[in-house]
């Protein structure tokens, strides 16, 4: 089956039938299980340890505590990429241990793991621990943080600052600004979000005395990552004894991305005690340890001219990065934040500073979309404020500030080039499938029945597959940015596909199989697709930031190459012809412009019986492997437009219709792409009428559950409509882009922008995330009492 | 402990086990029955959702005794042998799951609406879902499974 049909997916029969293997379906012989006591508080010194009573409790084979981790050498976590200040100097980064020594810094804070033969009893054991905490004043907002006199999550952070950074050319803003003829401002919250995948996260470590192996068994996107992280920096183990495998995993959003604690602890104890350690969160317990996202402050101003050209936007941003630098945080706020602040537009001068700030929350690292989100988000509601300052439509300012689509490749001035686009293109179909011109009679139709309608758009660019890794190396990544892909032809014409990327929900399985039937005319189910375990698969970054397709299928479109290229030579010498002469199509290699050929199937297994093979030349075998650095990122756009009917009695927002053209670049499997849009469309929406992550002033997190946090269940949302316009990624082989955030990123702003559009005519002007009835219920009331 | 006897996907099972037994734990622990998932400690996520007697239930929310003598149906015993269950079939061609966590606990309560309503409107089948939380697909094409699966048996 071909590239650019549904294919059902063939992961589907296991995970129907109650037979995907996630993590915690694992157990081996010999097995104990651990519990992680964690900091109830959310800054104190640890005075003392008493694990008396603990280790006398039935069952517990061992308390190890950070002390004991230190003594044994265990490193510290460490943080992907490194930040330069303003100045040039360094940011700050402080140690991360896995299990915490002398001052816990966040509710949830790893102190000790008890271990034991079940985990009941890991369970009741680690209840009767005696921690001495001695408590210390904490910080929990961006606000807190960066007030005089604020207490000190870390003392090497003087104000609480990780980094002050910037991006842009600051002179050539300010000059914008002095010859604007109107200046729009804005301050907005990108709120905190929990990335709640659905599998909470889960480890099992395990050691084999024999040969001095290790195998951690693990919840991750990103194995290969782990098993570097881990093994080079924080539990000193070369990777040839350390095999990280990453099965069928439960969704992660970015969230299983990073190494983390757990994971090193149970790796780690699995050594000490020669006997399988598993450990599985329990919900509330993700709630304080998986890495939490967003929990941006900003103040962003606009100069425009009389036409409404935008001249320049000067942006500052405080980031809360909570009170470890996560895996990646370091760069989310950065480099995958303020680069897209020109969005789709042709601001000539942009300029933004980003402070990054300690808290005694949570770290806080990428969630779905990780930076664009945000950057969306702030100029989106920009806009939509800019014309009504302005008075020009809010489509029309859009449209006169877009860049033109003869306008590729085009260099912002945030450091990107966008390759390719065509914004006009999928506002106009977005629009129209809205029916945005015919709006005013539903809004008239819905005030007849006492309801506020509203509509609002969205015109976004997102930037995919990080990229390429020496210019990412260059601005402090400390990782290669590449994927790896081996195509393995079997003798009898069969396929496996090992990749570097992992799949946690996206379909690899069968997308990855279709450009391989599609390239190599095999049948799909000849393919198999394998991800997700170190010791098989070849050294690979993992998938987040939507580049599995971008960057994984590229690497796997060139290895295919390279087999069709040995194919070709194989064949030339099976049809006693030059290989130069050899034409490959639908499975047949054949001699052009004769009826001559051979099947793969037929090469294949000369390949691997090469008794009548040009063995002087050629290696038997027919198997390749290609490692793919792309040129640049690639950049999904698109529009968004959201419905809204507010009950001004109740503050209650209902979403009313949700309608999305998306610019994917090309499309291998349509209802795999449109079941990505409308999860990340899900998720968006989420943030922008549900979901908040709220700590009250004492550094306890008041949304610590699904009681508290309001995840979007199904009767939350509409259906969604999804469009879409291709153009097709100029700088890949395959041309696509990347979809996997396009719905958290585009959506979040239209939804609001539509919420105050329908709340305008009762003055109101600004509204914060999530749009909860409470708050806008207080806006109108907030509006009436002052008009 | 306590000695229960009930019928889990058609076989009939006794176990011992300890007296505060979760319904979840006996069939994940005990009967190995790993497609009864454990997304939440809150009974609010519905990952774990069987059906009792024909009833959806969330397995975590129900002591192993309180099902003593019932039949029991998890998502390993939907299937006909290689004949998927026409709720999975509709799964399956909407592309109603992504990364399969959620996807027993929701195939199974869908069935228990078309059980309860064999011909429920999309509201109703969001109402109905909302005991189950889905991270992945937005719940658009659960609803189009729903519905789908709905209109086949109806004909
Ligand atoms: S595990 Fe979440 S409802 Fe049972
Ligand atoms: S498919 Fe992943 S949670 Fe529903």
């Amino acid at each position: 089956m071909a590239i650019g049909q549904s294919v059902k997916r063939k992961e589907d029969a296991r995970f129907l039938t109650g037979r995907g293997v996630y993590t915690d379906d694992i157990n081996r012989p010999g097995q104990l299980h651990a519990v992680i006591v964690r900091s109830p508080l959310p800054h104190a010194r640890i005075a003392g340890i008493d694990a008396g009573e603990t280790l006398a409790a039935e069952g517990v084979v061992a308390v190890f505590t950070g002390a004991d981790m230190a003594a044994d050498g265990v490193g510290s976590l460490p943080c992907g990429w490194l930040i330069h200040n303003k100045d040039g100097s360094e940011m700050v980064e402080p140690p991360h241990p896995p299990l915490v020594a002398e001052r816990v810094r966040h509710v949830g804070d790893q102190v000790a793991v008890v271990i034991a033969e079940t985990r009941a009893q890991a369970k009741r054991a680690a209840q009767l621990l005696d921690v001495d905490y001695e408590d210390l004043d904490a910080v929990v907002s961006c606000a807190d943080a960066t007030e005089d006199g604020a207490p000190l999550v870390w003392d090497e952070a003087p104000g609480n600052t990780c980094y002050d950074w910037e991006l842009g050319d600051r002179e050539a803003t300010d000059a914008a600004f002095e010859r604007a003829a109107q200046v729009v401002e804005l301050d907005l919250v990108n709120n905190r979000l929990v990335p709640n995948a659905m599998e909470p996260r889960a480890a099992i470590g395990e050691y084999d005395p024999a040969g001095g192996n290790y195998t951690l068994t693990t919840t991750s996107q990103a194995p290969h990552v782990v098993r570097l992280l881990m093994g080079a920096f924080v539990l000193n183990l070369p990777e040839h004894k350390l095999r990280v495998v990453a099965p069928d995993v439960g969704g992660g959003f970015g969230s299983k991305i990073f190494h983390y604690a757990e994971e090193a602890i149970v790796t780690w104890a699995a050594g000490k005690l020669a006997r399988p350690v598993k450990w599985t969160a329990e919900r509330s317990e993700s709630f304080v340890s998986d890495a939490h996202g967003r929990d941006h402050v900003s103040h962003a101003e606009l100069a425009v001219d009389e036409q409404g050209q935008f001249l320049g936007l000067r942006v500052r941003t405080v980031a809360n990065m909570g009170a470890y630098l996560s895996t990646f945080a370091t760069s989310i706020p950065t480099y995958l934040y303020a680069t897209l602040l020109a969005g789709c537009y042709r601001t000539p001068a942009i300029y933004c500073e980003v402070r990054s700030v300690f808290t005694n929350t949570v770290p806080v690292d990428a969630y779905r979309g990780a930076g664009r989100p945000e950057a969306a988000y702030l100029l989106e509601r920009l806009v939509d404020k800019a014309a009504r300052q302005l008075g020009i439509d809010r489509i029309e300012l859009r449209r006169r500030n877009f860049i033109p689509k003869d306008a590729f490749p085009y260099a912002t001035p945030v450091a990107l080039e966008y390759d390719t686009g065509d914004y006009e293109a999928t506002l106009d179909l977005a629009l129209s499938q809205a029916d945005w011109d015919g709006f005013e009679s539903r809004r008239e139709e819905a005030a007849a029945r006492g309801k506020l309608r509203g509509i609002g758009a969205s015109t976004y660019v997102e930037a995919c597959g990080i990229a390429p890794s020496a210019v990412a190396g260059a601005l402090g990544a400390r990782a290669g940015l590449y994927e790896s892909a081996v195509v393995r032809v079997h003798p009898t014409g069969s396929v496996s596909v090992l990749t570097g990327s992992h799949s946690h929900g996206q379909g690899h399985e069968t997308t990855f199989a279709q450009i391989v039937a599609d390239r190599l005319g095999v049948d799909i189910d000849a393919v198999e697709v394998v991800h997700g375990d170190t010791e098989i698969i070849p050294f690979g970054m993992g998938t987040y930031g939507s580049r599995s397709l971008a960057v994984g299928g590229s690497a796997l479109f060139k290895a295919l190459d390279k087999v069709v290229a040995k194919g070709k030579k194989i064949a030339a010498h099976m049809l006693e012809a030059a290989a130069d002469d050899i034409e490959f199509a639908d499975g047949q290699f054949k001699v052009a412009g004769t009826e001559s050929s051979v099947a793969l199937d037929e090469v294949a297994f000369a390949a691997y019986v090469p008794h009548d093979y040009p063995i002087e030349e050629l290696e038997p075998g027919l198997e390749e492997t290609a490692f793919y650095d792309p040129a640049n990122f690639t950049f999904p756009a698109g529009c968004h437009i959201c419905e809204v009917e507010i009950d001004p009695e109740t503050g209650a927002v209902e979403l009313v219709g949700v309608t999305v053209a998306d610019d994917v670049g090309r499309v291998i499997n349509p209802m795999i792409v449109e079941g990505q849009i409308h999860g990340g469309l899900a998720q968006g929406i989420g943030q922008a009428l549900l979901e908040n992550c709220v700590y009250d002033e004492n550094g306890q997190l008041l949304t610590s559950s699904f009681m508290n946090y309001a995840m979007p269940r199904a009767a939350d949302l509409p259906s969604f409509d999804v469009g879409h316009h291709v153009t097709p990624c100029t700088h890949n082989p395959l041309g696509v882009k990347g979809v996997g955030e396009v719905g958290s990123i585009g959506v979040p702003p239209a939804v609001i922008n539509a919420v105050l559009d329908a709340l305008a005519p009762l003055g109101v002007g600004d509204i914060e995330m999530p749009a909860t009835p409470e708050r806008v219920w207080r806006a109108i009331r907030d509006a009436r009492a002052a008009g | 402990m306590a000695r229960m006897s009930l019928n889990v996907n058609g076989r009939d099972v006794s176990a011992d086990v300890p007296d505060a037994t979760l319904l979840v734990e006996l069939l994940r622990e005990h009967l190995d029955l790993r497609g009864v998932h454990v997304g939440c400690d809150t009974s609010q996520c519905g990952a774990c959702s069987v059906l009792v007697d024909g009833r959806s239930v969330k397995s975590c929310t129900m002591f192993a005794g309180e099902a003593d003598g019932s039949s029991v149906t998890t998502i390993e015993g939907l299937a006909d042998g290689a004949e998927l269950h026409p709720m999975q079939q509709a799964f399956r061609e909407c592309h109603a799951l992504q990364c399969g966590f959620c996807t027993p606990g929701m195939v199974l309560s869908a069935i228990d609406l078309l059980e309860r309503q064999p011909d429920p409107g999309e509201s109703e089948i969001r109402e109905w879902l909302e005991g189950n939380l889905c991270r992945c697909t937005g719940y658009h094409n659960i609803v189009e499974a729903v519905k789908s699966c709905a209109a086949a048996q109806r004909s």
